[in-house]
């Protein structure tokens, strides 16, 4: 699997009152990689993932799937979005079991592909719950599953995370982490949270504002084996200092100009 | 309930409230009328309003009148809810056809319907038809306009997260929008049908050889007070009841939303 932005630029708006929102971002993943995009909010960093997805197309530059280009949406990139997307009068079965059952999948096989991907995030215990009587934490689980169990390529979490309080985000991050080393998925994670992008991705992505573009782009080679321990170790904090200071700069830089 | 409950909790219930409010005002009543400060012709005393009441049940009389007038109202409101729902769904999700009919719609909802009554009349003549018609194009457009609403008002991450797992077109209408809007449908169906059951009235107020409004404008003839108040208390319970159906049908159907 290769998925691979090419100079994409994308305005919205026509004529003079025309907004350039992202301006000549390229980057790729590939298989079994996770690749996190980090940028203040404004920055861009959901129509990139909205383009990936094809929910929106660019206005210039290209975006190939093992070489294909991307031609609106389909289930080869699974979509984890940034608010809460679960159907509400679905149970959590049907809910993760909605993708099979809209490929016509026979209902056996839903129901134990359902199953599998309940216990891959921990919640075949909630299987006939309603989103609303799920925490947060959890109906984001079920919105992972959902996406996993269709069986995408690539799955695209677009702050998966950003509306979760603290204590339950570290343990999502968690979660998230060794969700990806377990079942070697491909993932392509967006968030405003630097700490959260050094955590779990290997190649980083810093994201300017106004246009969005890339700016820096570091290959976080960390030992993951155990997170805790890495979010105090001095390697892991002298990098995120090193990079909150090249986002800082660009907040500063954002405010001198304007 | 529990034991434990005092008895000005249970006083406190809506039901209870609401039944004592009902109550109060027949003592009132009863109690002017019983003063005699008010003509009898003017202010007949509830027990000759149900004594008038229950003579025009045992006759077979009220029952006879009440299945004429839900008849109409069913066979146009029927009508009105089959015709409201794919065009208001196609107005919610078509710009087009939105752009070409909401302007249209907002004018003619404008329009008192009872005014269309002559119009009917010099049409279709003084049968069951006009009747039927007059609920139909009264309620029409606003089952259309609050069903538009509804569907409008389905959150972009519902149907993008459907188009991600492989979702298109129709089964998207079905299993998402279709469900989402299914609580808010029932409900316009339901604050809508208080307008068919005041027009029913209406058009037999103005001709009808039977029917709850012909025999409310016959008893005026008469000067039977007792007897309109018995008609006007009658045609409110079964206002009430198709009401109260409409609820349950909602509980039952839509335990999501509520
Ligand atoms: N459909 C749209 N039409 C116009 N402007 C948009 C649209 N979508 C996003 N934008 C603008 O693009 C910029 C980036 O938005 P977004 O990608 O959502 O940022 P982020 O996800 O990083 O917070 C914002 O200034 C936003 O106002
Ligand atoms: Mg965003």
């Amino acid at each position: 699997m290769n998925l691979s932005l090419t100079n994409v630029c994308k305005s919205f708006g026509r004529g003079s009152s025309a907004k350039l929102v992202l301006d000549n971002i390229n980057f790729q993943v590939n298989s079994g990689e996770f690749v996190a995009l980090v940028g203040s909010s404004g920055s861009g960093k959901s129509t990139v993932m909205r383009l990936i997805a094809g929910l929106d197309t660019p206005s210039s530059g290209s975006i190939l799937m093992d070489g294909v280009p991307v031609k609106g949406p389909g289930p080869d990139r699974g979509m984890v979005f940034q608010r809460y997307s679960l159907y509400p009068w679905m149970t959590t079965a049907d809910n993760v079991g909605f993708g099979m059952r809209l490929k016509g999948m026979a209902k056996p096989e839903v129901q134990e592909r359902t199953n599998y991907f309940l216990n891959v995030v921990g919640l075949a215990y909630a299987a006939d719950k309603l989103p609303k009587e799920l925490s947060g934490g959890m109906q984001q689980r079920v919105a992972i599953a959902r996406a996993l169990a269709a069986d995408p390529k690539v799955l695209l979490l677009d702050e998966p995370l950003g509306a979760l309080d603290l204590q339950i985000r570290e343990s999502m991050q968690e979660f998230l982490y060794q969700l990806w080393s377990r079942t070697g998925l491909t993932a392509l994670l967006i968030t405003h949270d630097l700490e959260e992008a050094l955590l779990m991705a290997q190649r980083v992505h810093i994201l300017a504002s106004n246009p969005g573009r890339i700016v820096r782009t570091v290959e976080a080679d960390l030992d993951r084996s155990n997170l805790s321990h890495l979010r105090v170790s001095p390697e892991f904090l002298s990098l995120r200092e090193d990079l909150a200071q090249c986002l800082r700069g660009l907040s500063q830089e954002l405010v001198t100009s304007s | 309930m529990k034991q434990s409950e005092g008895i000005l909790q249970r006083l406190n219930r809506p039901w209870v409230l609401g039944l004592s409010g009902v109550l109060g005002v027949f003592v009132i009543w009863q109690f002017i009328a019983a003063s005699g400060a008010v003509d009898d012709l003017f202010l007949p005393s509830p027990i000759s309003v149900l004594s008038a009441g229950s003579e025009k049940a045992y006759s077979g009389l009220l029952f006879k009148d009440a299945m004429a007038s839900i008849g109409r109202v069913l066979g146009g409101y029927a009508l009105s809810m089959l015709v409201s729902l794919p065009l208001g769904i196609a107005m919610g999700t078509n710009r087009t056809i939105n752009q070409l009919l909401e302007p249209l719609l907002g004018l003619i909802r404008y329009m008192p319907a009872p005014a269309f009554i002559p119009l009917l009349i010099i049409y279709f003549g003084l049968g069951e038809l006009p009747k039927v018609l007059l609920i139909f194009i009264g309620t029409l457009f606003f089952n259309t306009l609050m069903i538009m609403d509804s569907v409008r008002f389905v959150p972009a991450e519902l149907i993008e997260a459907a188009r991600t797992l492989g979702g298109k077109g129709l089964p998207i209408l079905t299993k998402v929008v279709a469900p989402f809007i299914a609580p808010q449908v029932i409900d316009a169906y339901r604050i809508n049908m208080a307008a068919a059951w005041n027009l029913v009235i209406v058009a037999e107020l103005v001709a009808a050889n039977e029917g709850l409004g012909k025999r409310i404008s016959l008893a005026q003839r008469f000067l039977k007070t007792d007897e309109i108040f018995a008609y006007l208390i009658v045609i409110g319970l079964i206002g009430l009841l198709i009401d109260l159906s409409f609820r349950v049908l909602l509980r039952r159907s839509c335990r999501w939303s509520i």
